[in-house]
C-alpha cells in the first residue's frame, strides 16, 4: 500500500498538497465561531453543484417546458422533491453564510494588507455568485423569474449609447424569451460553476499564501529566528510554512482541530437547511416567491415585482434614486465600495478589538442599515419607504466615506504581540 | 395578435389582474391528514371545476394513490371521460374558446394553494353574490369583477350581500356585514363551508403532494442530525482539551 502510494506521490504530488493545504496548515486557535462561515459556503457550494447535476437531467430548458418539468421533477421523479427544495434552499443559504463570511472579514479588517487580494476575489465570488442566483431563478419560468429577469435586464437599457442594443443582445431576443432561458440555462449550468469554482480555488490559494486573520488580527507568522523554541508551535506544521517563518505557539492544524470545529458549526448549520427544506420550503415566500409557482405569462404583469430577498438591498438604492441611469450607477456602486474596501480604510489595526469606537458604531449601523435596505427593496412601496430608503442609501455609502475618513488618524487600542499572551 | 393583445389588457383589467390584498381573509380550517375530506375535496374539484380548470401537472393515479383510493373506484366515481388512470387531469375545453368565454383563460388549478393561499382560495368560494351587472350575475369580493360564474350555486344557493342599519351621528347608514344565502341551495351554511374547505385542502394536497411526506422524513432527519451534533461536539472537546 505504501509502495503504491509513494509511486503515486512521485509522479503526482498528492499528498504533499493535502498536507500542505488541509491536514498541517497553521490556523490561529483563537478563530471563533464567525470563522465557520467559508467552510459552510465551501459545503454549499458542493450541495448546489451537485444537486444542480441531478436536476439537470430531468429539466426542460425551454419556455414551453421549464414549468412543468420543474413539477415533474417535484412529483414524478422519487425523491426529486428534496433534490429541488435542496438546490432552492441551497440558493439562500449560500447568501446567507456570505454575507455573514463578509462581515466577519470586515469587523476583523480581514480585507487589509496582505490580504486585499483575498478580498477582491472574494468580492468577484460574490458578483458571480449574485449572476449564478439571478439566472438560477429564471429557469422555474414561473411569473417571478420572467418579470424578475425583466425588470433586471431592463436596467442595462440605462446605459447611454449602447442600452438598448446590450438589452436585446442579453436577451437574445426583442423580449424576455425562450432564447432568454436557453442562454441563461447554458450560463447557470457550465459558465458561471466553472468560473465561482475557479475563483474559490484562487481565493483559497490566496488565503493559504498570506494566511488566516483572527479575531484579535494578530500575525501567527513572524520572522525567521525571531522566536525561541520554546514559543513556536508544538504541532506538525507542513514545512512550506516553517521553512519561511517561525510559527507561533498561537496555532492549531486545520485537521483535526478546525476541521472538528468545523463541523460542529456544520451541525448546527445543517439542523436548520434541513429544517427549512422540510417543513418551510417557500419560508414564507421569501425563498420561493408566492408568485413563481404560476407559469410565466407576459401578458399579466404581478401586483409586486420583487427580486428574491438577497438583491433587495441593492434593489432600494436602485429605487431610491429618481432617475434610472443614476439608480442603475448607484446600485453598481453600492457593490464597487465593498470592492474598494481594502483601499478605502487606511487603518493599520485590523480588528474591530482594538479600534476606535467610531468604527465599532460604523460598523454596526452599516449592518442595521444593509438589512432595513433588504426590507425596503423586498416589501411593497409606500410613500414613506421613498424617503427612508434615500436616507438608507446615503448611510450605506456614509459607511465608506467616514472609514475613509476617520481611519487616516484613528485613536487605537495597543495591540498584544502574542494571541495567547 | 397584437392589436388582439392591447384589447384584451384595455377591456378586462379586472380578469387578467390580480386582486389587492387588502381584504380580510377566514383561516381555512383544513388537514392534510383528513383522508375523507381530501376525497370529498377531490370529488367536489372533479364535479365542479375540472369542467374549465384543468390540473395538468397532476395525475390521476398519483392523486388515487395519496388518498388511499382504489384505481377502479377513482376510475368509476372520479373520472367522467375515458382517461386512463395515468393520465394527467385536464379539461377537455379548449384554451382559445375559453379565453373567449371568460374574458381569460380559467387558470390551471395545481399550484394554486401555493400561488394564492389556502385562506385566499376558501374566502374567495364563500365571498360571491349577486350582481346584475356583471356578465355571469355574480361578482366576489375577495376578486372584484372576477370573469367566473358562481359554479357552487346548486350548493349554496343564491348569495346576496346583506346590510344591517346602523346610527351613526344621528343618521342612518348600511353598513355590509357579510354574504348570506337565500337558502335554495343544496347544503346548509355550515355544510357549505365544509364543502368550500374539503375543495381546499384537495388543492393545498395537489400543490405540494410530497408534504406529509416531507414532514414525515423531515422529523428523522433532525433527530439525526441531533444524535450527530452531540457526537461531533464531544469529539470536538476532547481534541480542543489540550488547548489553551
Amino acid at each position: 500500500m505504501n509502495a503504491f502510494l509513494g509511486w503515486i506521490e512521485e509522479r503526482i504530488p498528492m499528498m504533499r498538497v493535502a498536507n500542505m493545504h488541509a491536514l498541517q496548515y497553521p490556523a490561529p486557535k483563537n478563530m471563533n465561531f464567525w470563522y465557520v462561515f467559508g467552510f459552510l459556503a465551501t459545503i454549499v457550494l458542493v450541495n448546489q453543484i451537485v444537486t444542480g447535476i441531478w436536476l439537470t437531467m430531468n429539466f426542460v430548458p425551454s419556455s414551453e417546458g421549464a414549468f412543468a418539468s420543474v413539477e415533474y421533477i417535484m412529483r414524478e421523479i422519487d425523491y426529486g422533491w428534496i433534490i429541488r427544495y435542496m438546490h432552492s434552499t441551497g440558493a439562500s443559504a449560500f447568501f446567507i453564510v456570505v454575507y455573514l463570511h463578509m462581515f466577519r472579514g470586515m469587523i476583523y479588517g480581514s480585507y487589509q494588507k496582505p490580504r486585499e487580494l483575498l478580498w477582491v476575489f472574494g468580492m468577484f465570488i460574490y458578483l458571480a455568485l449574485m449572476a449564478e442566483a439571478f439566472m438560477g431563478y429564471v429557469l422555474p419560468w414561473g411569473q417571478m423569474s420572467y418579470w424578475g429577469a425583466q425588470v433586471i435586464v431592463s436596467l442595462f437599457g440605462a446605459i447611454p449609447v449602447v442600452g438598448p442594443d446590450l438589452v436585446i443582445w442579453l436577451q437574445g431576443d426583442y423580449v424576455i424569451s425562450g432564447a432568454t432561458l436557453n442562454r441563461f440555462f447554458a450560463l447557470h449550468v457550465i459558465a458561471l460553476p466553472l468560473v465561482i469554482v475557479i475563483l474559490v480555488f484562487l481565493h483559497i490559494i490566496a488565503l493559504h499564501e498570506v494566511g488566516s486573520n483572527n479575531p484579535d488580527g494578530i500575525a501567527i507568522k513572524h520572522k525567521k529566528g525571531s522566536l525561541p523554541e520554546s514559543e513556536k508551535t508544538k504541532y506538525e506544521i507542513h514545512e512550506y510554512y516553517t521553512s519561511k517563518y517561525d510559527i507561533a505557539d498561537d496555532v492549531l492544524p486545520f485537521f483535526p482541530h478546525i476541521v472538528l470545529k468545523d463541523l460542529v458549526a456544520f451541525c448546527i448549520f445543517l439542523a436548520l437547511f434541513t429544517y427549512v427544506l422540510f417543513f418551510a420550503p417557500e419560508m414564507g415566500g421569501k425563498f420561493l416567491e408566492h408568485p413563481n409557482f404560476e407559469i410565466a405569462n407576459p401578458l399579466k404583469t404581478p401586483e409586486h415585482i420583487f427580486p428574491v430577498w438577497y438583491f433587495t438591498p441593492f434593489y432600494a438604492v436602485l429605487k431610491a434614486v429618481p432617475d434610472k441611469l443614476f439608480g442603475v450607477l448607484a446600485m453598481f456602486g453600492a457593490i464597487a465600495a465593498l470592492f474598494a474596501l481594502p483601499w478605502l480604510d487606511r487603518g493599520r489595526v485590523k480588528s474591530w478589538r482594538y479600534r476606535c469606537g467610531l468604527h465599532k458604531v460604523n460598523l454596526i449601523v452599516f449592518a442595521i442599515v444593509f438589512i432595513f435596505l433588504g426590507y425596503l427593496g423586498g416589501t411593497p412601496q409606500e410613500n414613506w419607504k421613498i424617503i427612508a430608503s434615500q436616507v438608507a442609501t446615503v448611510m450605506y455609502f456614509g459607511f465608506f466615506v467616514a472609514l475613509f475618513l476617520y481611519s487616516k488618524n484613528e485613536n487605537t487600542k495597543p495591540v498584544p504581540e502574542r494571541i495567547s499572551k | 395578435m397584437k392589436k388582439m393583445m392591447c384589447f384584451l389588457a384595455f377591456f378586462l383589467p379586472g380578469v387578467a389582474l390580480a386582486a389587492g390584498g387588502n381584504v380580510h381573509l377566514d383561516k381555512a380550517p383544513i388537514d392534510l391528514t383528513d383522508k375523507a375530506s381530501l376525497q370529498r375535496g377531490a370529488q367536489l374539484f372533479m364535479n365542479y371545476c375540472l369542467g374549465c380548470h384543468s390540473m395538468k401537472y397532476q395525475r390521476y393515479q398519483r392523486s388515487f394513490q395519496d388518498l388511499g383510493i382504489p384505481d377502479e373506484l377513482g376510475q368509476e366515481y372520479l373520472q367522467f371521460t375515458g382517461e386512463k388512470v395515468s393520465d394527467y387531469i385536464t379539461r377537455a375545453m379548449p384554451e382559445e374558446a375559453a379565453a373567449g368565454w371568460f374574458g381569460a383563460a380559467p387558470p390551471d388549478l395545481t399550484l394554486v394553494a401555493r400561488v394564492r393561499g389556502e385562506d385566499w382560495i376558501y374566502t374567495y368560494l364563500r365571498s360571491f353574490y349577486v350582481d346584475e351587472s356583471r356578465p355571469f350575475g355574480v361578482n366576489n369580493t375577495v376578486f372584484p369583477e372576477v370573469g367566473m360564474p358562481h359554479v357552487l350555486q346548486p350548493l349554496q344557493g343564491t348569495p346576496t350581500r346583506t346590510y344591517e342599519e346602523q346610527m351613526v351621528d344621528g343618521e342612518m347608514v348600511k353598513r355590509y356585514v357579510g354574504i348570506k344565502s337565500d337558502g335554495t341551495g343544496a347544503m346548509s351554511p355550515d355544510e357549505y363551508d365544509q364543502a368550500v374547505a374539503d375543495i381546499v385542502n384537495f388543492l393545498e394536497y395537489t400543490g405540494e403532494p410530497s408534504k406529509l411526506e416531507s414532514h414525515k422524513i423531515g422529523k428523522w432527519v433532525l433527530i439525526f442530525i441531533a444524535v450527530l451534533f452531540v457526537f461531533v461536539y464531544l469529539l470536538k472537546k476532547e481534541y480542543w482539551r489540550e488547548v489553551h
